[in-house]
């Protein structure tokens, strides 16, 4: 009897974590890879680091659903995400458009990556000139000639 | 010390002051790293329809309100900062600005006790379990609230609670008789 209890009381608490998985239906195969498509390009805005699919926030479950729901009614892919842009502006997508205002976002990190590189090539060839311009007299010549050669143990004659 | 071994340290006092000047900025709530810059104003507010959250059977809808500027509020009794500006809302009440709540992802009965409570600071309230209209509104937080004109043009919206400063820098000038 207490098992029956305890066994009923199991299954009650699984069905009520069940309830909380979606389960959407599709129309097409093509439908569905448009909303995982969907739901991982846009943002949760409560999590912000999150994709709507990732993330466990009551407006992206709302979200996700709203995606499915477009979708069943015919809408493609870039309908949903302008319908999302124009409530939520350029933030929603993961992937901000390429224009204007976002060029420098885009642009940027190559712009400071080719300038690094030739900072650097500037740099290492600097220190090459000064290498080679070194200029020292016979008696500099002659005090490096004793230290090379004249170590009293140095076994190297070639 | 040659000179060129200042400019490190230059760059670094420059970076140290942009970092304090953004810290100031967000801790006297002038800057928020979390708002969503909203593409909102200037266009037309989207029309809902929702149920009334006093009872089901009945409807709010956008069209009711047109004609006048009126206040769209999006609260939840699950939102600390909605029962702080609660008490605000009812002086705006007070001055005869129309505010319509819109009670998000909320359950009924505690939405209509908190009212209760505290006082009813709206014309009507919609009632969106579903985020229908949150997302409709681009609502990412509550709360947040949107003047919606005469024309039905959403002219300015504010996320966070309302008070006193936000409504006559924001808000006020769309009243003229408030």
């Amino acid at each position: 009897m207490r098992h029956g209890i305890l066994i009923a009381a199991l299954l009650l608490s699984l069905s009520a974590g069940a309830s909380k998985i979606e389960v959407y239906e599709f129309e097409s195969a093509e439908q569905e890879r448009a909303y995982k498509a969907l739901t991982t390009e846009l943002r949760c805005l409560v999590c912000q680091n999150q994709d709507i699919a990732d993330s466990n926030a009551e407006l992206a479950q709302d979200m996700r659903r709203k995606v499915h729901s477009m979708l069943r009614e015919g809408k493609d892919k870039k309908e949903i995400a302008d319908f999302m842009v124009q409530r939520y502006g350029d933030f929603v997508l993961y992937k901000p458009p390429f224009d204007a205002r976002t060029a420098v976002l885009w642009i940027g990190p190559f712009v400071f990556f080719i300038l690094a590189v030739w900072l650097m090539l500037r740099s290492i060839r600097k220190a090459g000139e000064r290498d080679r311009n070194v200029r020292i007299d016979s008696e500099q010549v002659q005090q490096a000639h004793h230290l090379l050669d004249d170590k009293p143990d140095n076994g190297n004659k070639r | 010390m040659s000179k060129k071994a200042i400019i490190p340290l230059l760059l670094f006092v420059a970076l140290s002051g942009l970092f304090l000047y953004v810290l100031v900025q967000m801790n006297k709530g002038e800057y928020n790293p979390r708002d969503i810059p909203t593409e909102f104003i200037g266009r037309a507010a989207p029309e809902f329809t929702l149920p009334s959250l006093f009872d089901p059977n009945q409807q709010v809808s956008s069209s009711a309100f047109e004609g006048n500027p009126w206040l769209l509020n999006v609260w939840g009794t699950w939102c600390p900062e909605c029962w702080r500006e609660h008490e605000y809302l009812l002086t705006l009440r007070q001055r005869g600005i129309p505010i319509v709540g819109i009670d998000w992802r909320d359950d009924r009965e505690e939405a209509k006790a908190m009212l209760a409570r505290l006082g009813n600071p709206f014309v009507a309230v919609g009632f969106d379990p579903d985020s229908e209209l949150a997302i409709d509104y681009g609502v990412y937080g509550a709360p947040e609230t949107f003047l919606i004109d005469a024309d039905g043009i959403i002219r300015a919206k504010h996320a966070g609670a309302m008070n006193e400063t936000v409504w006559r820098e924001k808000f006020a000038s769309h009243f003229d008789k408030g």
